[in-house]
């Protein structure tokens, strides 16, 4: 379809009103400017526009029959009716008919009171189901440490899908088979974690219906509070606190930071963590990295390694440049190293009783935590992660117990993790990671204040952006940020071909960085079409408001940071550092149940890092053995015991 | 194929196909309708390593090349017999005793519609209308139409391909 210019304006008449519109516009859009919002059921602005469902079937005069208004383009003198009793009736009827294959078990849906689905059928005026029939199979995909599918609650609407492939060109979910038979799921009947899907979660902010949620691993996490042995430690994101207030009513972009500390307490947590002080970590880690990297000739352009989902993408489809790929890990995963050693060490808790949760944004933190490296570690055999809530279990668990969030008071965050700068919130948004490393390798390689720390050009929602940093006595320093998967993949073949040419480069999996993640509060289609923006710039508004808030903004300035090198860490990049805060990668097939994939592939080149990782045996730097005989200072006495640290401010 | 990268186990005659096939339909986008006919031309049938392995010579994603070898009766991802029999389910067919026909073959080669003998001989198919309402029952052979069938002819039709 031709699309006219956007600047040219035509005049339609919508249920008598006469309205100018852009010649671009399609009748949904146009109906909205008339303030008439056409129910919609498969459309998702700038996702998905098929019109497939037939939800939104309007009437315009000389078409022949009713026509879907979200795909259906407005000229100049058009004529539209769109409540008249054959509209009312037929989409009455279409819903109807989806109803008659879609479980009837909403009390026990996860997505009961934020269906798309249930509010249709509210809104429409369904009362009885009058099509008994064919009901689907029913596929219950548990495969995914991230994502649950259930098939029967699909209504083939393909907002998933378009999700997969236009934002994050993964393509795990297809659309197959035809008719009544047609199937939304990966390739050749296969379960998720049998295919390429990066865990990326986006396809469940787009699902209407409850086919698709994250893995629920709130029971885990109470048990845990209301185990007296353990104690329950949480970090939390930066992003969560962006977006948690949605989930109570709060507008998009209103940032609850200061009321999440109460909350968790209020939970049980033993102690509330802020990932921002690891962030700050891994810029530390990931600073000198690149450094060292830009200096003694390493893998250039280094590529950052902080979005799970991101890693996973490379490894299924960029295996050769998994060299590029910062070695630090990300901030979930020193913070649940550190919390096993570090803070087992400083409080007297044996790491076996800790139990480390963190909430997160994003689904692929759950499949993080459950990687190979991250886990069964030490002499103990404990997980770094146990347990990865997403910010909309973190808000069902508040909701479960009562608490009125919004009356919560300010409370600090614990130490000795409870300090993050400025650029370590920022990680939140896209180019958040990238602006913060620019600080600290700025001032560590020139030994001088950095003036302006705002690298605007790197800031916003656009695909690709870029910059020129000048590193007085190391040189120019060009660098580039991405977001969503189908960008950095535009990116990254231009860097193969060898167009495009950088030092460092940020990818997140999500648009709009972690704060658009596959774990955060839903935003529904209308919302998507009725909000005064991208509710991604909202939210990133709302993460540099709480940023603002702060009186550190470099990561390096982090007292707590000084203070864990100084007693523990030694410097960024010592072997200390190493065996904790940095891992490798590997390449993975993209369909691994296949007799076909051939598996004898040498990929000696691609495992990064120090030897010691390869081999089982314990590292010197692994927990004293004395962990292992019953630990004097375990809990319940272990708050007598800890040394006192700079607290909070 | 990037270094480290998973290949596709698959026969090298079949690649070598395939390879000229995506080279012959290069110049022009939006072929892989074509290239798919092709192929299973070529190789009988579009197994998965065929559907994997024109996946990543194309750039287009797995699931969309599955998506269409499902949607189109006309792909088979399974092999097929040496003799293809379609039987015309269409309106018109079936109101003149098609239904007899697919039951009759299937009992005189003991498989069901859909399947292929186990020598591989036969491959029995009910398919959608053929377009030939006049001939009806119709069927064909490997392309070859035969019509205004009874289940009575049934034997003499096999009898022809044995």
């Amino acid at each position: 379809m031709a699309t006219p210019a956007s600047n040219t304006m035509v005049q339609v008449t919508i249920d008598g009103q006469s309205i100018s519109v852009p010649a671009s516009a399609t009748v949904l859009e146009a109906a909205q400017q008339a303030g008439i919002m056409i129910p919609t059921l498969c459309y998702l602005k700038d996702i998905n526009q098929t019109g497939s469902c037939r939800v939104c079937l309007v009437e315009i005069e000389k078409a022949r029959g009713l026509q879907p208004a979200c795909v259906y383009p407005v000229s100049d003198g058009m004529v539209v009716r769109t409540n008249t009793p054959l509209i009312r009736e037929t989409r009455k009827s279409v819903l109807e008919l989806i109803l008659s294959d879609h479980p009837q078990d909403c009390l026990s849906c996860v997505r009961s009171d934020s269906c798309e689905l249930q509010s249709l059928s509210k809104q429409l005026g369904v009362e009885n189901l009058p099509y008994p029939g064919e009901v689907s199979d029913y596929t219950l995909d548990l495969s995914s440490p991230s994502i649950e599918r259930s098939s029967d609650k699909c209504i083939k609407c393909r907002r998933c899908v378009s999700t997969c492939q236009k934002i994050q060109h993964v393509s795990a979910l297809g659309v197959s088979q035809r008719g009544f038979n047609t199937q939304v799921a990966p390739v050749f009947r296969h379960t998720l974690d049998e295919v390429n899907c990066i865990t990326c979660g986006q396809c469940i902010n787009a699902c209407p219906v409850g086919a698709l949620r994250e893995k629920d691993e709130i029971q885990k996490v109470w048990q845990a509070i209301a185990d007296p042995v353990q104690h329950v430690i949480v970090q939390v994101a930066p992003s969560v606190r962006a977006a948690l207030g949605e989930e109570f009513g709060l507008d998009p972009g209103t940032p609850v930071g200061h009321r999440i500390p109460a909350a968790l307490k209020h939970l049980g947590f033993d102690k509330v963590f802020d990932t921002g002080f690891t962030a700050d970590l891994t810029i530390m880690e990931e600073g000198n990295e690149f450094l060292d990297r830009l200096q003694g000739g390493g893998a250039l352009p280094m590529i950052t390694s902080c979005s799970p989902g991101w890693v996973k993408y490379c490894e299924h489809h960029y295996p050769d440049l998994l060299k590029n790929l910062s070695t630090a890990k990300s901030p979930q995963q020193m913070f649940g190293a550190l919390a096993k050693t570090y803070y087992a060490d400083i409080s007297g808790i044996d790491p076996r009783n800790i139990y480390s949760v963190s909430v997160m944004p994003c689904t692929a933190k759950k499949y993080e935590r459950q990687r190979a490296e991250h886990t069964n570690r030490g002499y103990e055999g404990y997980d770094d992660v146990d347990a990865v809530l997403t910010t909309r279990e973190l808000a069902r668990m508040l909701k479960q117990t009562g608490l009125d969030f919004l009356r919560l008071s300010e409370e600090p965050f614990d130490a000795p993790f409870g300090i993050g700068t400025g650029a370590g919130i920022n990680f939140g948004a896209t180019g958040g990671v990238m602006e913060a490393a620019l600080r600290t390798v700025y001032e560590t390689a020139t030994n001088q204040p950095l003036g302006n720390i705002e690298f605007l050009s790197l800031r916003g929602m656009e695909g690709i952006r870029e910059a020129h940093v000048d590193l007085p006595g190391v040189g120019a320093v060009h660098v580039a940020v991405v977001h969503g998967i189908s960008n950095a993949r535009d990116l990254l073949e231009k860097v193969k071909s060898g167009e495009a040419d950088y030092h460092f480069i940020e990818i997140m999996a999500c648009p709009g960085g972690c704060i658009g993640g596959g774990g955060q509060p839903l935003i529904n289609a209308q919302q998507r079409m009725t909000l005064p923006e991208d509710y991604r710039i909202m939210r990133t508004r709302a993460l540099f408001a709480e940023s603002q808030d702060l009186s550190l903004h470099k990561s390096h300035d982090n007292p707590n940071i000084k203070l864990i090198y100084e007693k523990y860490l030694e410097h960024p990049l010592s072997e200390k550092s190493h065996y904790l805060l940095h891992t490798h990668y590997q390449a993975r097939p993209k369909y691994t149940a296949q007799q076909w994939v051939a598996q004898d592939r040498d990929h000696e080149d691609l495992d990064i890092l120090v030897p010691w990782q390869h081999a089982h045996e314990p590292h010197p730097h692994e927990p004293h053995p004395e962990h292992l005989v019953p630990n004097p200072f375990a809990y319940p006495d272990y708050e007598n015991t800890q040394p006192s640290l700079p607290e909070s401010p | 194929m990037n270094p480290g990268q998973y290949e596709i186990a698959i026969d090298p005659q079949w690649s070598t196909a395939i390879d000229t096939i995506v080279a012959a339909n290069a110049a022009q986008p939006g072929s892989l309708i074509q290239i798919l006919e092709q192929t299973q031309k070529e190789i009988g049938y579009l197994p998965e390593n065929v559907q994997a392995y024109l996946s990543e010579k194309l750039d287009i994603p797995l699931s969309e090349i599955y998506g269409v070898t499902t949607f189109y009766a006309l792909f088979n991802t399974e092999p097929v017999g040496q003799h293809t029999i379609s039987v015309c389910m269409g309106t018109a067919c079936y109101v003149k005793g098609a239904g007899d026909i697919v039951a009759e073959f299937e009992r005189q080669l003991d498989i069901k519609a859909g399947e292929t003998t186990q020598d591989g001989k036969f491959t029995l198919e009910a398919c959608r209308c053929l377009g030939a309402c006049g001939l009806a029952p119709v069927l064909t052979i490997d392309g070859h139409v035969h019509g205004r069938l009874t289940s009575a002819d049934v034997r003499n039709l096999l009898e022809n391909y044995e």
